[in-house]
């Protein structure tokens, strides 16, 4: 039985858009799941990172609203690891963007408790709000 | 151990010039110097015991004017100028000082926090790669001098590999020798491949120091895995989950001190122990050090340069029973 996968319209052009933000070459993944093997945090992930690229690949727009994305570190694991060459980090990005970009803060920073706001050093805090707010 | 001399050259690409005499090697050098904001206050014992011993190696670090905060992290994405303001303005100010200076002095700025060396090498690279970008940065900064692209950003650790391990050696009154140290990179230091000090997934630079100071290396494959880095902010029980992991497999393999070359690291697996404890009771707090702390304990200096009161987990019980540390 053959399987045809479709990638609608609008799908192409939110592929078009990662891949304008990110510079990767998204359509180049095998789908091999090295980066997912090798993400320290994708226990605590919705969706694996090689899901999340597939995602992108069929244009599911629907991963913006996952949980993953955010909690790339950008450590680069997969990064150095990727058969391809391709840059998970940089999508992981590309994907926080789309949403920063609408103004939308990932994190509310005067919400985080008094007791750990003065515990953290700068360096979380300032990327934090790097990451996850517009 | 010492490493054969064919390893040293597979390691270090800067020692593939041993023309240099080794007299030139150990004399005193001046470098432009970049602390950072975590330097300066949870951090402070990092920047304290890196002077207090850079000073007995020969290695003199000059802190660049009006240096501000380099963002901590790089933007990933395309096209993205904005975020490389902060860092090239310290490059800049680096580029400044060592135009006024008009005794000799390195244009290579020295960094501590990994955070601060991948941030700011990864902005001089794509200036290096782009130069249409370094123009319009540079036309945007109106207020600086425009960037040559002649600094280099190196951090510590690389200076005391270039000057030889065995110069470091030679400085240890107090060796650690029945000390067992595992290192542990993370991810800065050594990701992605064109930013790192050293190989991505077999690096041996802070083995190499520790065994320098006649510790006992603890070798954990955890030692590159991310630690969580800023998602401390908004979950911090999934970064205690990873502090777990690296800490307890060091454990295992006998570690009694973990050292690090990063403030979020460290604050990511010192802290954080009070959090893994939380769901790990049975969890045994385990010292975490700078790197630069544990050479200033094997230099034998005093607690100026220590600075252990600043460490989460105290690492002076353990030193102390293990005859390190004199008592106080």
């Amino acid at each position: 039985m053959t399987k045809t996968m479709m990638i609608t319209r609008e799908g192409e052009a939110f592929l078009a858009r990662i891949q304008e933000i990110s510079g990767e070459a998204i359509t180049a993944c095998d789908q091999c799941g090295t980066c997912s093997g090798s993400c320290p945090m994708a226990s605590e992930m919705d969706i694996t990172p090689s899901e999340m690229i597939r995602k992108t690949q069929m244009g599911q727009e629907d991963v913006l609203s996952t949980k993953a994305m955010w909690l790339c570190a950008a450590c680069f694991a997969c990064t150095v690891r990727c058969p391809r060459g391709i840059d998970l980090s940089k999508i992981a990005e590309a994907l926080r963007q789309i949403s920063l970009r609408q103004a939308v803060d990932h994190i509310d920073i005067a919400g985080i408790p008094a007791s750990e706001r003065t515990r953290l050093p700068q360096i979380a805090l300032v990327g934090a709000m790097r990451k996850f707010t517009s | 151990m010492t490493p054969t001399t064919q390893d040293e050259k597979r390691r270090s690409p800067a020692l593939d010039d041993s023309s240099q005499p080794l007299s030139t090697q150990s004399s005193r050098s001046t470098f432009p110097y970049y602390p950072g904001c975590t330097l300066k206050t949870t951090a402070q014992n990092f920047e304290d015991s890196a002077l207090a011993t850079t000073a007995i190696l020969g290695i003199d670090l000059v802190e660049i004017p009006r240096w501000n905060c380099c963002g901590v992290v790089s933007s990933l994405v395309e096209n993205d100028r904005m975020h490389h303001v902060a860092p090239l303005r310290n490059i800049i100010r680096t580029q400044d000082m060592i135009a006024e200076r008009d005794d000799e002095i390195e244009s290579r700025l020295v960094t501590l926090c990994s955070m601060c060396t991948n941030t700011l090498r990864r902005t001089n690279l794509f200036l290096r790669q782009n130069p249409e970008d370094l123009e319009a940065i540079n036309d945007y900064m109106s207020l600086e001098n425009n960037y040559e692209g002649d600094i280099e950003i190196v951090h510590l650790l690389e200076i005391l590999r270039e000057r030889g391990f065995d110069a470091v050696a030679d400085k240890v009154s107090n060796s650690l020798e029945g000390l067992k140290v595992a290192p542990y990179y993370g991810c800065m230091l050594l990701r992605p491949k064109d930013i790192g000090i050293d190989d991505p997934e077999n690096p041996t630079i802070q083995e190499d120091l520790i065994e320098a100071l006649r510790a006992t290396v603890i070798d954990t494959p955890y030692k590159k895995m991310c630690c969580g880095s800023y998602q401390t902010v908004q979950d911090r029980y999934a970064v205690a989950e990873l502090a777990y992991d690296i800490l307890t497999h060091a454990q295992r393999e006998g570690a009694e001190v973990i050292v690090t070359a990063c403030p979020l690291c460290a604050f990511n697996l010192d802290d954080r122990q009070k959090e893994v404890r939380e769901r790990y009771p049975e969890f045994k707090s385990i010292p975490v050090l700078y790197f630069t702390q544990l050479i200033a304990l094997a230099f034998g200096l005093g607690e100026d340069a220590l600075g252990f009161e600043l460490n989460s987990v105290d690492p002076r019980p353990l030193l102390m029973a293990k005859g390190l540390l004199a008592p106080r």
